[in-house]
C-alpha cells in the first residue's frame, strides 16, 4: 500500500523538464534527484517527501528517451507517477525499473495538488483520502503485471537466462 | 498488415501479428550512446552475464557530450569505450564518428526490415530505410544485450499521406513539423507511422531520414517509409550484408489514415516550447535572433549543408548573431569540404564543428544564456533544452535557419533569394 501527497502537473511533462540534460554527465539516481523536475517546479525538491506522488494529465515524459528521468523521480522519494498517458518510452523505462505508473483519467480528474492518495497496486484501488473518493485503476495487461512481479526487467531477463541455461 | 506490422511478425517468427499483443521479437541491431550506455553497462553487469549476444548487432555512438566537455561526461565516454574495447562490439571513436542517427545509415549498419532498437528516442530515423527502429531506454538496452531479443507491445499504424509538390525551400523537415503541428505532441502515441504518398516518394533520403526522425516528436513508436529505387540506391554501396524488403498488404488496418495536400505549404516554424507550435514562416513575426545552430540528427546530412551553402555562400552572418553550422558525420564534414561548402561557411562567418549532438541538448558547444534567442535545425525547443530554462528555440529548416543567421532575425529564405 502506497500513501503519498500528489503534486499535480499538465501536459506534455518532457523528460528534459523532468531532468535536464546539463545534468546527464552523471548516472547516479541520487545525484540526478537533486535537480528532479527542475525545468517544470523549481520548489519540486525542497518539497518532495517520501512516498509522495507525481500525477499529470496526458503523455507525460515525452521527449528524450534518458531513463535518467524515472531514475531521478524514483530517487527523490515518489512512490508512483499517475497520468490519463504516458509518453510510452518513460512508461517502458518506469516499468523496466520497477516505479509504478498507473494510467486513470477519473483519479486525475478528481484529484488536486496536495490531495493525500492512497494506492493498493495489487487490488488497482486507488482512494483519495482528501475528498474519499474511490477509483479503480485498469490493471496492467499479464505480461506487464509479470514483468513487474518479477522485479522489473533485470529480474525478468535474469529468470529468463536461468530458464534458457545460457 | 502494415509494414510495421510485417517486419515485427517475422522477427517474432509469427504468420502475424495484431497491435496491442505484447511479442518478444530478435533484433539485428542494438545502439546505444554516451549518455546512455553508461546506465545500460550497469544493467547489463547486474545480469551476470559476460559477454553480449552478439558482438556485430551491438554499437555505440560517443556523440553527446564528445569531445568531452568536462570530466564527468569524459568518465563516462571512457566506461563506455573500455566496455566496447572488451566486448569487441562496434564502436566509433571521435575523428572517426558522427552523430549516431547519421552515421549508422551511412555506413550501411541499418537496412530495410531490420529491427533496430537504441536507447536514444530519435532511433526512429532509420525509419527512413523501411527499418522498423524505436527509441528504448538503458535497461531495454541491457536486456537485449544479453539475450538479443526484446519485449514489445504492437502498436498500431496511422498512415499519413502527402499529395502535392512542395515549394521550393519546403523539405522533409518542413512536412513533419506541418504534421506535428495538425495532430500534436501525442497525436501518434504509442503508434507507428507508414509515411506515404507522392510528395515523400519525390523526396530525397536525406528528407526521409528527417521526417522519420521527429515521428518520436508526434510520440510514436516508429516512422517508417516504403523501400523504392531512392532507398535501394542508397543502400547500394552501402550494406555488407542481406536484407528483406517488406511491403503494406493492400487491405493493411490502419488506425487512422490522414492526407496532406503539401503544394501551398511555407516553411515551417516551431515556436517555443514545443515542436507542434508550428506556424507558416511569414506568419512568425519580427522575432531577432543570437544564435543559430545548423545540423544533428535531424537535419546534419550533406542535402542540409547544401541547401545552407546556396543561402550562405556570398554573404556574411549578421554581425550580432552566432551561427554554429555541425556536419552530422566526418563522412557529411568531408563530402562538405571537397564540395567547397565548409569555405562558404568559414568565410560567411559561422562556426564548424566536429561532429556532436552537442548544442541540441544544451550539452556544449553553443549553449544559450537566459534572454537568448536561437533558431535551430534541431528536434526539440521544450524549456531550457538548448541551455537556460530562460532562453527560447525556434525549430526551422535548414534554408530558414541560414536566411535568419544573414539577417539577424527569423526570415524566409525567399526574402534573401528573392
Amino acid at each position: 500500500m502506497l500513501e503519498g501527497k500528489v503534486h499535480k502537473y499538465g501536459a506534455n511533462v518532457d523528460t528534459d523538464a523532468i531532468i535536464s540534460a546539463r545534468y546527464l554527465s552523471v548516472s547516479d539516481p541520487a545525484e540526478l534527484a537533486r535537480h528532479c523536475m527542475e525545468g517544470i517546479d523549481q520548489d519540486f525538491v525542497s518539497k518532495v517527501q517520501p512516498g509522495d506522488i507525481i500525477m499529470a494529465t496526458t503523455n507525460f515524459g515525452c521527449g528524450s528517451s534518458r531513463e535518467h528521468a524515472p531514475l531521478a523521480i524514483k530517487a527523490s522519494g515518489v512512490s508512483c507517477v499517475i497520468a490519463k498517458n504516458f509518453a510510452r518510452i518513460f512508461f517502458r523505462n518506469a516499468i523496466n525499473i520497477g516505479l509504478p505508473v498507473l494510467e486513470c483519467d477519473a483519479v486525475v480528474d478528481n484529484t488536486g495538488a496536495g490531495d493525500i492518495l492512497e494506492i493498493d497496486l495489487s487490488s488497482g484501488k486507488i482512494k483519495n483520502l482528501t475528498n474519499g473518493k474511490v477509483f479503480d485503476v485498469r490493471p496492467y495487461p499479464d505480461f506487464m503485471a509479470e514483468l513487474l512481479s518479477a522485479g522489473g526487467l533485470i529480474e525478468y531477463t535474469k529468470q529468463r537466462l536461468a530458464g534458457r541455461r545460457l | 498488415m502494415t509494414l510495421a506490422d510485417k517486419i515485427l511478425a517475422v522477427h517474432a517468427d509469427r504468420e502475424a501479428v495484431s497491435p496491442g499483443e505484447f511479442i518478444n521479437i530478435r533484433v539485428d541491431l542494438i545502439l546505444a550512446n554516451d549518455v546512455t550506455a553508461p546506465i545500460a553497462i550497469r544493467e547489463f553487469h547486474r545480469l551476470g552475464v559476460n559477454k553480449v549476444f552478439d558482438p556485430k548487432k551491438v554499437v555505440m555512438v560517443p556523440d553527446h557530450f564528445v569531445p568531452n566537455k568536462d570530466v564527468a561526461s569524459a568518465e563516462q565516454a571512457k566506461l563506455m569505450r573500455e566496455f566496447a574495447y572488451e566486448q569487441g562490439i562496434m564502436y566509433f571513436e571521435a575523428g572517426r564518428m558522427g552523430i549516431e542517427h547519421v552515421l549508422l545509415p551511412e555506413q550501411g549498419l541499418v537496412l530495410p526490415g531490420d529491427v533496430v532498437i537504441g536507447a536514444d528516442s530519435h532511433t526512429c530515423t532509420y525509419g527512413a530505410l523501411g527499418t522498423f527502429a524505436t527509441g528504448m531506454g538503458s535497461t531495454d538496452i541491457a536486456a537485449a544485450m544479453a539475450t538479443g531479443d526484446i519485449w514489445m507491445k504492437v502498436p498500431p499504424t496511422i498512415k499519413l499521406v502527402y499529395h502535392g509538390e512542395p515549394g521550393e525551400w519546403v523539405g522533409g523537415k518542413d512536412l513533419i513539423l506541418y504534421t506535428i503541428g495538425k495532430i500534436g505532441v501525442d497525436g501518434a502515441l504509442y503508434s507507428a507511422i507508414e509515411f506515404a504518398g507522392e510528395a515523400v516518394t519525390a523526396m530525397p533520403m536525406d528528407g526521409r531520414f528527417t521526417m522519420a526522425n521527429m515521428a518520436i516528436e508526434a510520440g510514436a513508436k516508429a516512422g517508417i517509409f516504403r523501400v523504392d529505387n531512392k532507398t535501394q540506391l542508397y543502400i547500394k554501396s552501402r550494406a555488407n550484408r542481406s536484407y528483406s524488403v517488406y511491403e503494406p498488404d493492400g487491405n493493411a488496418e490502419y488506425s487512422q489514415v490522414i492526407e496532406y495536400d503539401v503544394s501551398d505549404i511555407e516553411p515551417q516554424v516551431a515556436l517555443p516550447h514545443s515542436p507542434a507550435n508550428t506556424k507558416p514562416v511569414s506568419q512568425v513575426g519580427d522575432i531577432e535572433i543570437n544564435q543559430v545552430v545548423i545540423g544533428s540528427c535531424t537535419n546534419g546530412r550533406l542535402d542540409d549543408l547544401r541547401l545552407v551553402a546556396r543561402i550562405l555562400k556570398g554573404r556574411k552572418v549578421h554581425p550580432r548573431v552566432r551561427c554554429i553550422i555541425i556536419p552530422g558525420s566526418q563522412q557529411v564534414y568531408l563530402d562538405a569540404l571537397t564540395m567547397g561548402l565548409i569555405e562558404a561557411f568559414i568565410k560567411a562567418g559561422a562556426v564548424v564543428s566536429t561532429p556532436t549532438c552537442g548544442p541540441c541538448l544544451g550539452g556544449h558547444a553553443g549553449v544559450l544564456a537566459a534572454g537568448e534567442r536561437c533558431i535551430s535545425t534541431t528536434n526539440r525547443n521544450f524549456v531550457g533544452r538548448m541551455g537556460s530554462p530562460e532562453s527560447e528555440v525556434y525549430l526551422s529548416n535548414p534554408a530558414v535557419a541560414a536566411a535568419s543567421a544573414v539577417t539577424g532575425r527569423i526570415t524566409s529564405p525567399e526574402e534573401i533569394s528573392g
